[in-house]
């Protein structure tokens, strides 16, 4: 297949219609010592029917959630994806489009990520969202940077009770030297405070905190708050926007920027992406921000219109002097999140986490009737860890039995529960579980 | 004017409802402390479903995408988005799979990456391909943050030094910068290209690398790259290539076989995924075997008929971010490659270049065109004469251009070029399209003379008339809030 559509004699005019002979004439400036002059090692183009086919092959190795019932999360969550979203997201004036660098033929796409960015704001209860990140654990090393530059510290005081793939995506970006991240051991699967309201000083950029954290539980931040703020340092918190319906918000907490991994809205699991960061902040923060960011303006009439906006902080102005080096967002899946919210409303993202939540109850309750007690005695809101010996064998006996399993801990699983879930899966993995005696 | 989802609220229309609980309705405050609950209430639109499909629909019809029309933005390589990779991208068998489910569960998913790999490192010239940065920015801080952890490894912690062309994209600069390097900038000769003098006498032990685009970002391809990359690696520093151009050369020269150490492609770029109006994109970073050690984890692994992850590779740099990259996208790519084959590549990388030239040699009577040589995939016209005469800039005849249905070209950039249009259009435009954009370019430098006012006060046929960027800017609204 090819999506080239001039034919050999259109070519042959063009050419010389320029004045060449070959096409090779176009490649004069290119040494001939750095060209290939060979084929390259690629197999020959395939028909589409023959593609098709393959790819369909290729997908069938895979097992998936449509065939399997799903106890994952760990940062990735089996929740259902209204029909309406894909449709919409499939209208190609949305998904063949680039960065809207021409407000006045992208409102479509501006509008939208306007309206994304409001629904983050009202979520996080934050004034200033940017029309989104990569994902989660990068939108957090951004802020992460964004804390440490707005303080001018080095420090980053990091619980291990947040999603070790965030802590690792961190410490990366902390190589760049303006960073320097310590890590706080948690107890009993939830931030150490004590520890860490001893860590904070002066020298102290930001704590992080994530809620839910990475193992379910739902931490008291209190305290925390206090002595970050005390210290003049920063609140960063990474939240399960999934939860926001129902939790305490980002901003009652006293959080000054906030970041999440927003695939629960709208976003299909994808083997892990694209999902979609989001990064929302206090307005003293707003030219600080890393990523794009839509902003209402007008035309010479008057009449309502977007632009990207203070695109003074950006790479594409500040060069060498930018914070941040992004330039995309992920457009496309915070459209998504944004149909998926105005689909589902304010009552239904609140249904949606009640119902996670007793459908995690419910478990819990028939675990204990079956002798398997929980890793930790916290509360939390659809995602909890229990107490087994071999989780790796656990999950193979369930997988036979068509269960995808939980995120394998220490002497541990962690086990997720969307509304998706049903009590008969439920009361399966239950049975599954405690016929093992594995507590 | 536009409503927005959240004024086309009515109370009591979301009839969003679940299926009947199965399970004991507990309350949250049974089980969850009172201050961890939320207090505080938000607003969602509350809207039917119907009307939420005709807002979307409506929001879609003021969207410029490819499908839509002839889109020659520079740099951006805005190609034609096959359709059967959207399709492929799509199957359950790829979207429904959770990053943690098993190994032996998702063979398919790591088979098609490790054979993207492969594939990417022969395009590239290069050995091994980490498939983690989720997008071309990311890609390059990947390699950057590379080079760092290289030095750093050999104990060499002088070189604190970057050095970036002038003619670079920003994100060049930008992530040298996040990394930790000081930016040094090369100046570009009158061909367009580094200067070499400049160059040599910027190289020290303090300088850690270059950043190159080649083809630049003028459209030129770098003659001197042999030299360049000697000079930088004498001088002990490594070469960066940004693959934002690569169309230009794929299939005709590698940037491996030219000297470069680390490679970023932009998958939404040279490969066909559509960029969903901002993202997802998708960056890979690919390596000499030198470097192997260093690339983001995790990296998949072929043992007999089996794909594994391999997450310990001695010096990796580590997690750029959650999971495996942007895989959708990775499906995307690995279907347009294996639509086009060997030849297909290459074909598109000739199609592309001789469009830009057919494009370029057919403006050049009516637009300045400062490097008047073969270019590559893009070339650089300037609105000079059109400025000179009647005071019509750059930005009046892209605003112009969107009456005429076109995407207007990337406008001001380079930087080095006084009212650059950067004119790119790719393989998939017909020699019937290209036609009727040069004569849209033409009827309105015959408007610059004959009524300029029509063009500076354009656009006149979007949705909106010319948007206020400055005030956007000085007095910031960036979400809606209920009156």
């Amino acid at each position: 297949m090819r999506f080239t559509p001039n034919p050999k004699p259109v070519v042959e005019e063009m050419l010389k219609s320029i004045g060449l002979n070959k096409i090779d004439d176009l490649f004069v400036d290119i040494p001939n010592d750095v060209k290939l002059n060979r084929d390259l090692n690629i197999p020959d183009e395939m028909s589409e029917l023959e593609l098709t086919n393959h790819l369909k092959k290729l997908a069938s190795k895979n097992l998936t959630t449509d065939q399997h019932v799903c106890f994952m999360g760990a940062g990735a969550y089996d929740h259902y994806i209204p029909p309406a979203v894909d449709q919409m997201l499939l209208r190609s004036e949305f998904y063949t489009a680039y960065t809207p660098y021409q407000p006045e033929i992208s409102q479509g796409v501006l509008q939208a990520i306007f309206e994304y960015q409001t629904m983050i704001c009202n979520l996080t209860g934050m004034d200033v969202s940017n029309a989104s990140m990569y994902d989660g654990g990068s939108a957090l090393a951004e802020a992460c940077m964004v804390a440490s530059d707005s303080t001018r510290r080095k420090k980053i005081l990091v619980p291990d009770s947040i999603h070790p793939e965030y802590l690792k995506t961190i410490q990366t970006y902390a190589i760049s030297g303006k960073m320097e991240v310590v890590v706080v051991p948690s107890k009993d699967g939830i931030t150490d405070s004590e520890a860490i309201i001893s860590m904070t000083d002066k020298s102290v950029a930001c704590v992080v905190i994530q809620q839910p954290n990475f193992l379910g539980n739902i931490e008291d931040i209190t305290n925390i708050e206090k002595a970050i703020h005390e210290n003049k340092g920063l609140l960063v918190m990474a939240v399960d926007p999934f939860s926001l319906g129902v939790l305490k918000s980002p901003r009652e907490w006293g959080a000054d920027i906030v970041v999440g991994e927003g695939q629960p809205f709208g976003n299909s699991l994808s083997f892990g992406g694209p999902h979609l960061g989001f990064f929302a902040a206090d307005k003293k923060f707003m030219r600080k921000i890393p990523g794009r960011i839509a902003g209402q303006t007008q035309d010479p009439e008057g009449n309502r219109g977007f632009v990207l906006t203070l695109q003074a902080r950006e790479q594409h102005i500040r060069r060498e002097k930018a914070g941040s080096n992004i330039c995309s967002n992920q457009a496309l899946n915070a459209l998504a999140a944004n149909i998926y919210l105005s689909l589902i409303g304010k009552e239904g993202l609140k249904q949606l986490a009640l119902r996670s939540h007793q459908l995690a109850i419910y478990a819990k309750e028939q675990f204990e009737k079956v002798g398997i007690k929980l890793k930790y005695n916290q509360p939390f809101l659809r995602e909890f860890a229990i107490s087994v010996n071999s989780p790796t064998e656990l999950n193979k006996k369930l997988l036979a039995s068509g269960i995808i399993g939980g995120y394998e801990l220490d002497g541990g699983m962690l086990l997720a529960f969307t509304e998706k879930r049903t009590k008969e899966e439920i009361d399966k993995l239950v049975s599954l579980i405690g016929g093992e005696n594995h507590g | 004017m536009a409503r927005l989802i959240f004024e086309k609220s009515v109370a009591g229309s979301n009839k969003f409802k679940l299926p009947s609980s199965e399970v004991n309705e507990v309350a949250l405050e049974n089980n969850i402390p009172a201050n961890f609950l939320r207090n505080e209430d938000f607003i969602l639109p509350d809207i039917s479903e119907v009307e939420t499909i005709r807002h979307f629909t409506d929001l879609s019809t003021k969207a410029f995408g490819v499908d839509t029309g002839m889109y020659p933005l520079g740099s951006c390589t805005m190609k034609y988005n096959n359709k059967v990779g959207e399709w492929s991208a799509r199957l359950p068998g790829f979207t429904n799979v959770h990053p943690y489910q098993p190994e032996e569960t998702v063979q398919g998913a790591l088979e098609l990456m490790y054979e993207l790999e492969r594939m990417l490192c022969e395009i590239g010239g290069m050995d091994h391909f980490s498939l983690q940065p989720a997008a071309g920015a990311h890609g390059e801080m990947a390699g950057i943050v590379m080079i760092k952890a290289y030095h750093n490894n050999k104990g060499d912690t002088k070189r604190t030094k970057m050095l970036v062309p002038d003619s670079a994209h920003g994100t060049n600069p930008a992530t040298a910068n996040v990394v930790g390097y000081d930016t040094i900038e090369i100046k570009s000769n009158e061909k367009g290209m580094v200067d070499i003098e400049d160059l040599r006498s910027k190289m020290s032990d303090e300088v850690a690398g270059i950043m190159l685009t080649n083809p630049n970002t003028l459209g030129l391809f770098e003659e001197d790259i042999v030299e360049i990359a000697q000079i930088v690696h004498d001088g002990g520093g490594l070469l960066y290539y940004d693959g934002a151009n690569l169309n230009g050369i794929m299939g005709v020269s590698r940037p491996g076989d030219m000297g470069f150490d680390i490679v970023h492609y932009n998958l939404h770029k040279t490969f066909g995924t559509p960029h969903g109006g901002g993202g997802p994109g998708s960056g890979p970073v690919g390596v000499k075997a030198f470097l192997a050690d260093y690339l983001p984890v995790p990296m998949i692994e072929k043992k007999g008929d089996q794909y594994s992850f391999n997450y310990d590779i001695p010096n990796s740099i580590g997690k750029v971010k959650n999971f495996y990259g942007n895989f959708g996208v990775m499906v995307k790519a690995y279907t347009y490659i294996r639509a086009l084959g060997k030849d297909g590549l290459r074909e598109a990388c000739e199609h592309a270049v001789l469009n830009a030239n057919y494009l370029m040699h057919h403006l050049k009577d009516t637009y300045h065109i400062p490097f008047d040589r073969v270019c590559k995939h893009e070339f650089i016209a300037t609105s000079k004469h059109q400025v000179d005469k009647n005071g019509v800039t750059t930005l009046d005849v892209a605003k112009r251009l969107l009456d005429y249905k076109y995407h207007p070209p990337t406008v001001y950039f380079p930087l080095i070029v006084k009212e650059a249009l950067m004119i790119e259009p790719t393989e998939t435009e017909s020699q019937e399209r290209l036609d009727s954009f040069i004569d849209s370019l033409k009827r309105i430098a015959k408007e610059a003379e004959e009524n300029p006012e029509l063009v500076t006060t354009s656009p006149h046929e979007a949705v909106v008339g010319r948007l206020d960027e400055v005030t956007a800017a000085r007095s910031p609204k960036v979400k809606w809030e209920a009156t």
